[in-house]
């Protein structure tokens, strides 16, 4: 399989002690009404290239605030979220629609695929935001669709699909444009047991095999123990070391 | 009680779309109402005519006059009470744009045969006395902004010329149907120039107005009087004031129907909206009735909330429509009054624009209340997440 | 971009009954639209293809149609002396004097009486409309006789204008010896008779009018102002396109504000029936502009797609309002011009400016009724969007 991704990222190239990520003083609130409800508080820390990070923390401790942040689709209130020595905070908001296009993959609970578009056309969506032709975008697809092992499925409607089978869809969309960074909130949170083992498979390979760099928001302790490295967040405050043991 | 609350709430479910749709629905009362009031403006003239009035005129068509001399025939026949005449004139007020009826008429008959046009008696006497004297409709007069004792010059498409006229009477109607835009001026002048400059013209009547002692032998009067002048040069044609209204209505029938089946359409265009509405409603609370049902609501209970809620929002608009038409009517008839001298809203209309609501509400909740009495409650709650 | 197109219309297509209605809504509208356009085009083209540019008619000073004006024996023999004049093949002028009356008669159908227009014609008359007139059916009349000949339109609707048929009118019979076909013109709604049996029939001293063809039309201006003001003559010059353009301007310009009002109101309905689709097609899919917003798409990506959406339905709706006006084109509508108070019929005409009009007008229901829900669904954010 690897021999077959020539054009993503080659392993080698990898070095794990370089700061992929770096964190600085985040801090987050929320307004409702009059009322400021601040969500993360004086976070910082980095992530090295190829790592495999799972976030963990109970339901309102910030942890998919915090990946919202990574994954630039929300903006921190103050602080430095320095990506490959961008910091993309200072992005407007056009030219950070260009760097998730070309940095972020997406996996979410839902899948969140386009119910009109079949399997195949799903994975090109991400694809048209690139200067690929129609002949590369089709390969970039088909090669996607292998890797996740759906060939079979690519003229099928996400409703013609199981939930795994969507997940993996799902997946294959956010890794198929070869992105920075794979953003995963809550991947196994609607999925049977069997299905999410799939899942984690996957992205475990995605991971180890072709080094793509990995932060998941999850729940599921099985799930995280699938991580590299795992932490902790309660309250809006990072803890360095583990609370509960996995 | 609840089951009205609820329909009441569902139906401000979402605002923007209730909103929008009770705009439509607006907007579509107010066009149909004034669809049907220019439909019944065409037959304000039929309206307004009396039984008990016959018109005589050229059997071949209007433009061809009768002679004088048929007056004091026409007098002699069983029946008549009274005759006058007169002749559609045609002039134009400066410019073709200002269109208006204007007839020289044979006036101390003629406004004995019309009670309806009513004028202050000083007016009428200075009227009668002099030959250069109109009487002029209190809206043609407002429309142009003339007073007593204003000279009017109308041009001759007819008879040639500029004719000079001096304003010494304004009529109002007795009705509301009455019509207030014509202008009447003496068939003397008319006549008497006529002698100078169109011997050949001259002492013709366009058309003779009949008055019948009893107006259930108006058939009959009026066979006898087209008998008596039968295989003459000019044959008469006699019908009541009605039948000559309707006839010139019959003549522009096509335009009618056009606009009739135009004021369907509006019906129909949003009917589709309102239905448009209701499926969208019912579609996106699908699993609320499936909730409903598995609590054992029955499905007539489901009916009456889908059709509740249609009717709340079509009655809603039924409402704002009737009250907006009144204004929107007089906007209109102020300023298309040289096309449509009497325009009023009509009770009926009133009463079709409600019923016509009703319906549209009735009908665009038949399809998704069918959907929601068939739903699944399986199918429907797994899509509640 | 093929994509985005698939994305929009499958769309469409997965809430069927949705887009159908609104459809129908923006169908309707373009149908009425296109439909009035089509009966003012109708009405325009018969009056216009019925005169000639080189073709001058006289009536008297101040009439506005034939109907009401008279030339005298003398003023036209004045006129027809007049040295623009063309001349035919005989070496006399093409000049020809005429009476127009209107007469009553009875429909076929519904046996009420509308006003018809007869026109009394000599030689040339038939010369001067050679353009325009074709016998179909039977044979020219005999000159000084009481045969006549009916126009097409007139021979099918009025009781006794048929081939072989005959009226009876001013104390004769006149038979119906012939039907001419003078295309969409407003000669088709007339009745052709002798011009002297005519005037002695209705005791008529003076002509109604006199038409002529100009040896070279440069010279109408000249010609116009020097008769207009020769003291012998009360008489108004115009050319014959000019003069029918007259007759309908009171008819085209009620039909147009007619038209143009109902137009208006009725789209503002199909406008809110698409806006209500489109908003309720936004707060759907909020999860969908979402994820489409993190894969890195632009807030005009999102505008363009709902855009394109609400386009789509109106384009299709138009497109089919437009088909369904074009079996207009089978009907002729026949009614009473006010101006002239005589008979016309004209047909519904689709030109392909009015079918440009009408999809360019679908296009422009489409956009205003989109163009606010998909400002609304770009203008949301990402957060609150995937929430």
């Amino acid at each position: 399989m690897a021999l077959e991704l020539k054009y993503l990222k080659s392993k080698k190239q990898m070095d794990f002690k370089k700061k992929f990520i770096e964190i600085r003083d985040i801090y987050k609130s929320y307004r409702r009404g009059n009322l400021i409800i601040p969500v993360l508080e004086n976070i910082s820390f980095d992530i090295v290239e190829g790592e495999f990070l799972a976030l963990m923390g109970p339901s309102g401790s910030g942890k998919s605030t915090l990946l919202n942040l990574i994954a630039g689709i929300d903006k921190p209130d103050s602080g430095v979220i320095s990506i490959q020595g961008v910091d993309i905070t200072t992005l407007s908001e056009t030219e950070l629609a260009h760097w998730r296009a070309s940095n972020v993959g997406f996996i979410f609970q839902f899948y969140n695929l386009i119910p009109v578009l079949t399997a195949f056309e799903n994975i090109e969506l991400p694809l048209l935001l690139t200067g690929l032709s129609k002949q590369e975008r089709h390969e970039h697809v088909i090669l996607a669709l292998k890797i996740v092992n759906l060939e079979d499925r690519m003229h099928h409607f996400p409703g013609q699909l199981s939930g795994g089978q969507q997940q993996r869809v799902a997946i294959a969309r956010a890794f198929v444009t070869d992105p920075t960074i794979l953003v995963a909130d809550e991947p196994t949170g609607d999925l049977d047991r069997v299905s999410a083992e799939d899942v984690l498979e996957l992205m475990t390979r995605l991971n180890f095999e072709l080094g793509k760099t990995i932060i998941m928001v999850t729940h599921d302790p099985k799930a995280a123990k699938k991580a590299r490295q795992i932490q902790y967040l309660e309250k809006g405050i990072m803890h360095a070391h583990p609370q509960i043991d996995v | 009680m609840l089951i009205l609350k609820l329909m009441f709430k569902n139906a401000f479910r979402s605002k923007l779309r209730s909103t929008l749709t009770i705009l439509g629905l607006t907007l579509a009362i107010i066009a149909f109402g004034f669809l049907r009031t220019v439909v019944e403006a065409w037959y304000a003239g039929v309206e307004a005519s009396s039984a008990s009035r016959l018109v005589t005129r050229n059997a071949i068509s209007l433009i061809f006059p009768l002679p004088i001399a048929y007056k004091e025939k026409i007098r002699q026949i069983e029946g008549v009470e009274m005759v006058s005449y007169g002749q559609w004139f045609g002039g134009i007020y400066i410019d073709q744009k200002n269109f208006f009826a204007n007839f020289a008429i044979e006036p101390e008959s003629y406004l004995k045969l019309y009670p309806e046009y009513i004028i202050q008696d000083e007016h009428k006497k200075a009227f009668m006395k002099d030959r250069k004297g109109a009487v002029v409709g209190q809206k043609l007069v407002e429309r142009f902004g003339w007073k007593i004792g204003d000279n009017i010059t109308l041009k001759g498409t007819i008879y040639p010329g500029n004719w000079e006229f001096i304003l010494l009477g304004i009529y109002k109607g007795k009705d509301k149907t009455t019509d207030e835009s014509q202008f009447f001026f003496h068939w003397d002048y008319l006549n008497e120039n006529l002698k100078k400059t169109a011997p050949s013209r001259a002492d013709h009547a366009g058309f003779y107005l009949v008055g019948v002692k009893d107006p259930r032998f108006a058939v009959p009067v009026s066979e006898k009087i087209d008998k008596q002048f039968k295989n003459s040069l000019a044959e008469t044609l006699t019908e009541t004031e009605r039948a000559f209204q309707l006839s010139f209505i019959y003549m522009t029938e096509a335009i009618l129907v056009v606009i009739q089946i135009v004021s369907l359409i509006v019906i129909l265009i949003i009917l589709a909206v309102v239905a448009n509405t209701m499926a969208m409603s019912v579609r996106e609370r699908l699993p609320e009735f499936a909730v409903l049902k598995s609590l054992g609501v029955g499905g007539w209970r489901i009916s009456l909330l889908i059709f509740g809620e249609s009717l709340v929002i079509t009655s809603i608009g039924c409402i704002l429509g009737i009250l907006l038409t009144f204004p929107a009517a007089k906007a209109f008839a102020a300023e298309m009054s040289n096309y449509f001298p009497v325009f009023i809203i009509t009770q009926e209309t009133i009463y079709l624009d409600i019923a016509i609501s009703f319906l549209i509400g009735i009908i665009a909740a038949i399809f998704p209340t069918i959907r929601a009495i068939r739903v699944q409650i399986a199918e429907s709650l797994m899509r509640v997440r | 971009m093929r994509i985005f197109f698939l994305y929009s219309l499958r769309n469409l297509l997965s809430r069927r009954l949705t887009t159908i209605l609104t459809g129908i809504g923006m169908c309707l509208v373009v149908f009425v639209f296109a439909s009035i356009l089509m009966l003012s085009e109708g009405l325009r083209k018969t009056l216009v293809d019925t005169g000639s540019y080189d073709n001058v008619i006289i009536v008297r000073k101040g009439a506005t149609s034939e109907v009401q004006s008279a030339v005298e024996r003398h003023q036209a023999a004045i006129l027809e002396t007049q040295q623009e004049i063309a001349l035919g093949a005989d070496g006399k002028p093409l000049f020809a004097k005429e009476l127009v009356v209107l007469i009553n008669l009875p429909k076929r159908d519904s046996d009420k009486p509308s006003n018809v227009v007869i026109r009394g014609i000599e030689e040339n008359s038939l010369i001067l409309r050679q353009q325009q007139i074709r016998i179909v059916e039977g044979r020219m009349p005999k000159p000084g006789s009481s045969e006549i000949l009916a126009g097409i339109n007139i021979a099918q609707r009025f009781k006794g204008a048929g081939i072989d048929e005959s009226l009876t009118f001013a104390l004769r019979n006149w038979n119906v010896v012939g039907i001419f076909d003078a295309g969409k013109t407003g000669f088709s709604s007339e009745v052709w008779a002798d011009a002297d049996q005519l005037m002695s029939a209705f005791r008529r001293q003076a002509y109604s009018s006199v038409v002529f063809k100009l040896k070279d039309t440069s010279e109408f201006d000249e010609l116009k102002s020097r008769i207009e003001t020769d003291p012998r003559l009360t008489i108004e010059a115009k050319r014959e396109v000019r003069y029918y353009a007259d007759q309908s301007e009171a008819m085209s310009s009620f039909l147009r504000i007619l038209g143009m009002s109902l137009t208006i109101i009725f789209s503002l309905g199909a406008i809110i029936g698409a806006m209500i689709t489109m908003y309720a097609a936004v707060a759907n899919r909020i999860g969908e502009i979402g994820t489409l917003r993190s894969l890195g798409f632009q807030r005009s990506s999102i505008l363009l797609a709902f855009l394109m959406e609400s386009l789509l339905i109106s384009l299709i709706g138009g497109v089919a309002g437009l088909i369904l006006s074009s079996f207009l084109q089978f009907f002729t509508v026949s009614t009473m011009n006010f101006q002239t108070f005589s008979e016309l019929a004209f047909s519904f005409s689709l030109t392909l400016e009015i079918a440009l009009m009408s999809i360019f007008f679908s296009i422009i229901m489409g956009f205003l009724g989109g163009v606010l829900p998909a400002i609304r669904a770009s203008r949301m954010k990402i957060v609150d969007l995937l929430r």
